[in-house]
Order: C-alpha cells, then structure tokens, then sequence
C-alpha cells in the first residue's frame, strides 16, 4: 500500500527507479559499442554519478531512452526494453538480444529506500555491467566493422522476443525487491547466429557459430559512417542528435536461421577412384554431402543418408555445419558452388522432409548407397557413421569413415568383383572370395589335437589333409612388394627398396673403438678447463633457464 | 554466524591459470567494492564512485570487467602470480585451488588479538590440463572463455541473492569491515589463500601453517 511508504521515501523511488533506468540503457549500449570501456574510480564524491559508479552518459542515448520512456516509470506490464541487433552491409538484420527492465507486484515493505535500495541497484548495475560483457553479443559487438554494425532499440511496454528465433537462452541478471514492486533485469539473447550464405565461409567459425566472411578489426569509430552504437564524442550540445535508423520497426525480414547440425565435415580428397561394394574392412568414402533427418532431440547426431554421391569429382571443400546448441531444426547443408559440388543451398529452412534434403545432394557417378539403417541384414550393405554431433566446439576436420564390416558368420559367398582390378593398396592380400569360407576360422575350427579313437584319427587326417590343401594358399609369397603410396614412375627406388638398403647403415666414426679411445683421454683433461669456463658464465645460463620456464 | 560459500571449478591450461583467476577474482570483488567512504558529522557519510575497465584476456576468448584501481590490480595479480608459481613448481598433476575470503574483524580485548570472522568464502578449484597440439590449444581457448561466462553468471546469481552483508559501519568501526588502504576504492576486508592439492589429494604445508597461525591467534 502506498500510504506506507513517506511522501519523501516515494519520490526519492522513483527518482531511483528513473535514473536506473537511463543508467541500465547507458551501460548496454556502451558494452555493444565494440570499444572498451575506461572510466576511473574516484575518492571524493562527485555528485552526479549515480549509484556510486562512474557510468559516462552518452546523450543520444539518454535522449532515446527519455523518447521511449516518455515520462513513465516501468511498471507491472510496462517493462523497458532494450534491443540489440545486428546489421549487415547488405541489408539483412537479426535481433540478437533483449534486454528488459520489468516490475512486477511482489512488494518488499520493510526494505529502506534511500539505503538498502540504492546499494541493492547500484549491485545490479555492476552485475549488469559483468554480464554485458558475457552474453555472445560482447563478441560480436567488438568486431563489428564494415561488414556489418550493432544497432539498438528502446522501446517501452511489453516485450517481444519473437525475433529472437527458437532456442534463445535467458540470463538473470538480477533483482531488487522495492515497497512498489520487484524490479527484474534480464537479458534473452538468441543462441544461432547462422547465417544462411552462398558464398566463401570460414573454416573456422567463431565460438557461435556465426558464418560470416570478410570480419575486419572495427576501425576507430570517429571515422565511420553514421552507426547508432557509435559514440562521437562532440556531440554532447544536445541540439542535434543524428536519427537513429532503427528507431522503427523491428527487424522483420526473413532471411533463413534455421540452425545446422553441430558437426563440421570436410571432405578431403582421398586417393581412391570409384570403389564399388567389395568386400574389404574398411572403406573410406568420401563423403559428398549428407542429408540428415529431423529426430534430433539431444546432441546426439542420427541422420539416415538419403542419396550419397560418391565419385571422382574434386571434393577438396569444407562442408561446414556451424554450431547450435538446443538445436530442434533439421540441419541445413550449406555448400559453396565450386564446380562439381553441391548445388547452393536454397534459403528456406527444410523442416524435416528428407525430400528437400535431397535436393542438396547430387549423385554423382560411381556408388549409389539407398538408405540403409544400421541393423540392417547380410544383404544389404551397413553403413555407420562413426562420428558424432558434438556440443559445442567445431572441429575443423572430421573425415567420416564408413565403416562396412561382413558379419563374423556370414556364410553366403559374395563373388561380385575380384580384387585384382582395384587400385587398393594391399590388394593381393584382400581374402579371397573362394578361400574366405575355408579360412574362416568359425567355419572351419582349426586342427584338433591328437586322439586314440581311429575313427577320430581318420577325421582328423582328413580334416588336416583339407586344410594342408587349403592353407597352401596361406603361404603369403611376396612377388612384388608395393607399399601404399608409392610410385615407380617418381623414383627409381621406391619406399621399400630403400628400406632394405638402408637397413643397415655403417657404424658411426665416432663410435668406434680407438678413434674414441684416443679422445677420451683428451676430453678427460680438458674437463677442468670447461667446467672453469662454465661456472664464469653460470650467471648467463640460470638467465637463460628463467627464459624456458 | 554462518559463512556464506562458493566453489568454483574450472579447468584450464597453464598459462591461462592466472587470466582466469583474474576474472573471477575481478568480478567478485567488483561486487564487494564500494567508493571510499568521507564520514561527516552527525554520523552521515558520503561515497565515493568506482570506475569500472574492461580487460581482454589474451590466452582466453573472453573479456570480463573489473574495478579501475591499480592497487587492486596489484594486489590480485601477486597473489594469482604466487598461486601459478606454487601449481608449477609442486610437481603435482596441476589441482590446487585458491579462495577469497570476506571477513569481519572483531575487536577483543588485550591480551587478545582480534578475532577474523569470515562472512563470504569464494573458493576456485584449478585444474591444470596438458595439451599436445595447437588445435587443442584453440579449442581449450574457446572452451575456457565460455566456461568462464558461466562462472560470471553463477557469481553474479550468488551476489544477487542479496544475502548477509556486514552492516555499515560507523567512522570508528570502519576498518574492522572495509579494507580503507587503497586511496580510490574501498573493498570488504578480503584475504587471498591458496593450497595446492598433490597427487594424494591430501593439502600440504600452506593449509598446515595456516592452521597453525591460526590456532595461536586465538
């Protein structure tokens, strides 16, 4: 009830409560002009710093927050917000964060204004002022330059977050109980800042993941154009204030956020040709680009591949996913337009039909893989993914490795290629399709050890005799060694040729037995003098320790 | 009275053990700082301001933002300085930890020494990683900066609890709760200790001595 509170107590609130306001703004902006703030500690009391902090006023921001308050006071449903977002040089805008001043009914009676409420705000400014400089907009903020400019937005009444996009995170910066209501400040700040771009992107994408090009170190801010972050320091008359460009409406164009996956695949070149389904143990395909589906519910990645191009194209690009976390979307590909790649990503989000996805990716001659899930049967060809969505940090490079394995008891023959017209290394020593049944340990045990029994004897005879015959295609005859990589047309000699040569060098000199045994004597008498002429100098060498540590 | 306390974990390569350290350091006593206090008479006093500068880190993707005071800088930077060179010459697998304590001092009469009574205890639990590449490197930097936005944000959540907190005092009781030694601003009555945890997990001689000191105090 306000007849609790004294007339004086009241007004002194609202004093307060205004210039907190205008104080709330002031630190903000100035935290999202790309520039550290400085300003000094001062003993003696000045007067005008409110909260006892040393906050500069920029005028046209005072100005914009006394336009958007108009003469009120936040209050319950009326809340104060601040609008930080981003524009580039092209055009296109995002709303990054907003920040909200709010009252709501809870009322603190007992608590004294003129004391335990100006310490308690002059608090909160402080951790506003520590938080401004954590929320991912900080970082953005620093680097703006030419690409693209931070811009801010007082408006007055309820707020709206919509612009943020899905996902947004919310930080509490903290409150303060007052005889008229508890007053909240609270940042809500978007969490993917993807953007959606057919062109060059980076490789390594900042810690959000936000995929712009061209960053440059902001230029000193009285030389650039007209951006409202920006603080010009002779403008403190107050007759003029340049128009704050986006004192209209709220960014609304639509250009696509939807977030990508976590992963960050670069398909390198890899020396393999056109690998058809052979048999081997590994299989390393380049991937050309995936297509993934919409069940992400945790960070864990599970994409079934809808068409997979496998060829000989030039696949030397990075196929980036920039990171998002709580990320509810399907991944979005984005590909750049090299030749032979994936055609540009269209700009609308795909939300969850694998048939969009499938746009992105061209089948390019060679292997057609239909989409397999993991628990398939022997017949058809199981592919794993062996790499995983991680949270958070982007790594440069992660091949995916498709990993095919024949299941242990297979026991239908594949008789599909023979191994010797593929370019594998090791070829000669891939099984066999006609031994691979003999061979296989789990079809035929290995020998049984002696016994009495004839009968059993005779077996095992014939069971030896079989598998003398089959194991005579176990002796590995090496008719020609040809280690992996190497080719006979660079050099003479190849990899293993060399080897063998220098298998065995020569003894070092120095090694042997009376060169050295001469030295030694003269090394034993010179000692004295060296360590003589180590102590003079140990000054120098404790110097250059320190220098290692 | 109870103490209020704090632990806070991180983990973090050598050379960025004295930036994060800093920073937390920096922002808890952002909040534990007021101006210098000019009592006048009647009992009333007025406050001075305290600035505030932002601090880049430079082995930390991460910027944080402290009180414009030398002193204190000062004073913080030897205590971190001496903590890193204890974790590196222990020997140890790199753990230790170091708190900031918040204490009052009450007076007791002669032959006793005054008593400290610590209302806040901030504790920082360091654990040194080893990293074999500069890839790693990178990522333990971008790692690092966002792990410290969360300590940020756990402080400014405990600050704003708005908890016990000494009452202010009058001229003469001043400086059994704030430390009035710096000449631009005046913090809480803060003292740094550090301990470094070897590889049997027990504390060694710092702690012991401590202990000690203490006990002979009272």
């Amino acid at each position: 009830m306000d007849t609790d509170l004294s007339s004086q107590d009241r007004k002194d609130l609202d004093k307060f409560i205004k210039f907190f306001a205008l104080k709330t703004v002031q630190v903000i902006v100035q935290a999202r002009l790309g520039e550290k703030i400085c300003t000094r500690s001062s003993s003696s009391p000045t007067g005008s710093d409110w909260f006892n902090l040393a906050i500069k006023d920029i005028p046209e921001v005072t100005h914009e927050a006394k336009k958007a308050l108009a003469g009120q006071l936040p209050a319950v449903g009326r809340s104060m917000c601040v609008e930080i977002s981003l524009k580039t040089s092209e055009g296109d805008s995002m709303e990054l964060e907003i920040w909200c001043l709010e009252m709501n009914e809870k009322c603190d009676k007992e608590i004294k204004v003129s004391y335990t409420v100006y310490n308690r705000l002059s608090l909160l400014l402080k951790s506003l002022l520590a938080i401004t400089r954590v929320t991912p907009a900080y970082r953005l903020s620093r680097k703006q330059g030419h690409e693209y400019v931070i811009l801010y937005r007082i408006y007055f009444g309820e707020v709206q977050l919509s612009g943020l996009g899905e996902g947004f995170q919310t930080v509490r910066v903290g409150t303060v109980g007052t005889p008229v209501g508890t007053i909240t400040l609270s940042c809500a700040y978007r969490i993917n800042l993807a953007f959606m771009s057919t062109r060059q992107f980076e490789r390594t994408p900042p810690i959000m993941g936000i995929i712009i090009d061209h960053f440059v170190d902001r230029p000193y801010p009285s030389s650039s154009p007209m951006h409202p972050c920006n603080y010009r320091a002779g403008e403190d008359n107050g007759a003029v204030y340049p128009s704050v460009e986006d004192s209209q409406e709220v960014c609304t164009t639509s250009f696509s956020t939807s977030p990508p996956s976590q992963c960050v695949f670069t398909v390198t070149k890899t020396h393999f040709q056109t690998p058809p389904p052979v048999v081997t143990d590994t299989l390393k395909v380049p991937v050309m680009g995936l297509a993934f589906s919409h069940q992400l519910s945790s960070s864990r990645l599970s994409y079934q591949p809808a068409a997979l191009g496998v060829g000989s194209a030039d696949m030397g690009y990075p196929v980036l996913f920039a990171g998002g976390l709580n990320a509810a979307h399907p991944h979005q590909l984005l590909g750049p337009g090299k030749e032979g790649g994936v055609p540009p990503v269209p700009s609308q989000p795909a939300h969850g039909t694998q048939a969009d996805q499938e746009r992105m990716c061209t089948p390019l001659d060679g292997v057609h893989y239909s989409a397999a899930t993991p628990s398939s049967s022997e017949d058809t060809e199981t592919v794993s993914n062996s790499s995983e969505g991680k949270c958070g940090s982007p790594h440069d490079l992660l091949e995916t490795i498709f990993i095919r394995k024949v299941g242990a008891f297979v026991n239908k023959p594949i008789n599909q290629v023979t191994m010797a017209n593929l370019d594998i290394p090791f070829a000669m020593f891939a099984p066999k399709n006609v031994e691979l049944e003999d061979n296989d340990p789990m079809v035929n045990p290995p020998d049984s050890p002696e016994t009495e029994s004839p009968l059993q004897g005779s077996l095992h005879s014939e069971g030896s005799s079989g598998s003398s015959t089959g194991n005579t295609h176990d002796d590995f005859v090496m008719i020609d060694f040809k280690p992996a990589f190497s080719k006979d047309d660079i050099l003479p000699m190849d990899l293993g040729t060399f080897y063998r040569e220098f298998q065995n060098p020569p003894q070092l000199s120095s090694l042997s037995i009376d060169i050295g045994a001469q030295s030694m004597a003269e090394d034993l008498d010179s000692l004295p003098e060296k360590l003589a002429v180590h102590e003079k100098n140990v000054k120098e060498f404790d110097a250059f320790v320190e220098t290692l540590q | 009275m109870n103490c209020r306390a704090e632990v806070l974990e991180v983990s973090v390569e050598g050379r960025q053990v004295e930036e994060a350290m800093l920073a937390v350091l920096h922002t808890v006593l952002l909040h534990r700082s007021t101006g210098k206090f000019h009592y006048k008479k009647e009992g009333t006093y007025s406050i001075g301001t305290v600035g505030t500068q932002d601090v880049d880190c430079d082995f930390i993707d991460f910027a944080y933002v402290r009180v414009s005071s030398e002193e204190l800088d000062r004073a913080l930077r030897k205590a971190v300085g001496e903590f890193k060179d204890a974790l590196r010459s222990s020997g140890s697998d790199g753990m230790g930890q170091i708190s900031l304590e918040f204490y009052q001092k009450k007076k007791s009469r002669w032959p006793f020494s005054d008593e400290c009574i610590p209302w806040e205890l901030w504790t920082i639990k360091v654990n040194v990683v080893n990293l074999a590449n500069e890839q790693e490197r990178q990522i333990c930097r971008e790692k690092v900066g966002e792990k410290l936005c969360e300590k940020i944000i756990n402080i400014v959540e405990v600050m704003n609890r708005h908890e016990y907190l000494p009452k202010m005092p009058t001229q003469s009781e001043v400086d059994n709760v704030f430390d009035t030694s710096l000449k631009d601003v005046q913090p809480y009555l803060y003292k740094i200790s550090y301990q470094i945890t070897d590889s049997l997990g027990t504390s060694v001689t710092t702690t012991m001595r401590r202990l000690i000191k203490d006990t002979l105090a009272l």
